[in-house]
């Protein structure tokens, strides 16, 4: 196999940790939105702790991202 | 297929507009001056916040008018969000938090309007990243001395778990900043990427109907891209503020753990 196709593949792989990332951030919003349909009242304060806890968990999808970009053209 | 694939870059290479004479420093080597385009859309998006800002506090009125009701919205949202979070304390960290969070909202959205965008530069979310981490240190000794350490021991741990939580609250607070980049950096970096490659769709599949033949069923295909570009635009505009938005909480919360160090707020 060629060194430049490897890159390809290597790349690719290294993309599937955002699926990680992906059940990290659904698992987040879905169980924000299963807690704010229950107390509808508590939810609006609870916007800022979503966001950063859907952040943190979308970083390490970032990771991967960053490393494909980085096997593809570093 | 090669050129297809490394095209989406091209928008993200530095281009010197004015070349300027190299500097030498002692002790860090030699620096290039150069006024690139990655300067030129981070002093546009510097002017941007001044003028607006500028204009915004021009003419203040009790009852706000149209503009100074955007300026009031943002600057009420950092404040509640420095308050919320830091608590009285934070008032004083305020107009860090502010530049920052305009920052970078700036530079996120004049990378929709404008070719370039300056957050898609490592080099540049890195400094904004190791300069909010420079902060929080010296904030963290000036407040506590050598109290800050306790910042990894957390309080009412039994000391055999203490030997697994310590390691791994140094190696957390080590990989703040490094997260701290490249969440910006990969969302802005993957969002034009993506935007790139969408809108090379609409053009190879417009190539393809041209032939004719077999090559009018990418007719759909194309006009489905547009859409699709028009939605991801869409979304850029959420992530561009969301990103903005996400960076400064993590800033505060980054601030409250050394200035509230010990009494959990």
């Amino acid at each position: 196999m060629e060194a430049e196709a490897a890159k390809f593949i290597g790349a690719g792989l290294a993309t599937l940790g955002m699926i990680g990332a992906g059940i990290g951030v659904g698992t987040i919003f879905g169980n924000f939105l299963n807690g704010a349909l229950r107390n509808p009242a508590a939810a609006g304060g609870q916007i800022g702790n979503l966001f950063v806890g859907a952040a943190l968990a979308e970083a390490l999808g970032i990771l991967a991202f960053v490393l494909g970009i980085l096997i593809l053209f570093g | 297929m090669r050129e297809a694939l490394a095209d989406p870059i091209h928008q993200f290479e530095i281009q010197k507009i004015v070349d300027l004479p190299d500097v030498t420093v002692p002790g860090l080597g030699v620096i290039d001056l150069a006024f690139t385009n990655s300067t030129l859309a981070m002093t546009v998006a510097a002017g941007a916040i001044v003028a607006l800002m500028a204009a915004v506090t021009a003419r203040p009125a009790v009852v706000p008018g149209r503009l100074q009701s955007v300026g009031e919205l943002l600057f009420g949202l950092v404040d509640g969000l420095v308050d919320s979070i830091i608590g009285h304390e934070g008032r004083r960290y305020f107009a860090f938090v502010f530049t920052l969070f305009l920052f970078i909202l700036a530079m996120n959205f004049l990378g929709l309007f404008l070719v370039f965008t300056a957050t898609s530069q490592l080099a540049v979310t890195v400094t904004l990243a190791v300069m909010t981490i420079l902060l929080v240190l010296g904030v963290g000794f000036a407040r506590n001395g050598l109290g800050f350490f306790k910042l990894f021991v957390p309080s009412g741990v039994p000391w055999v778990i203490l030997i697994l939580v310590v390691p791994i609250e140094i190696i957390s607070f080590l990989l703040r900043p490094v997260t701290l980049a490249l969440r910006l950096f990969g969302n802005m970096l993957g969002g034009h990427v993506a935007l790139k490659v969408f809108a090379g769709f609409i053009v190879s599949l417009g190539a393809l109907a041209a032939g004719g033949g077999l090559g009018l069923f990418g007719i759909p295909g194309a006009v489905l891209a547009l859409g699709g570009v028009v939605a991801l635009t869409a979304l850029e505009f959420l992530v561009a503020f969301l990103q903005a938005f996400v960076f400064t909480v993590l800033t505060c919360i980054y601030l409250n753990d050394v200035v509230n160090l010990g009494h959990g707020h």
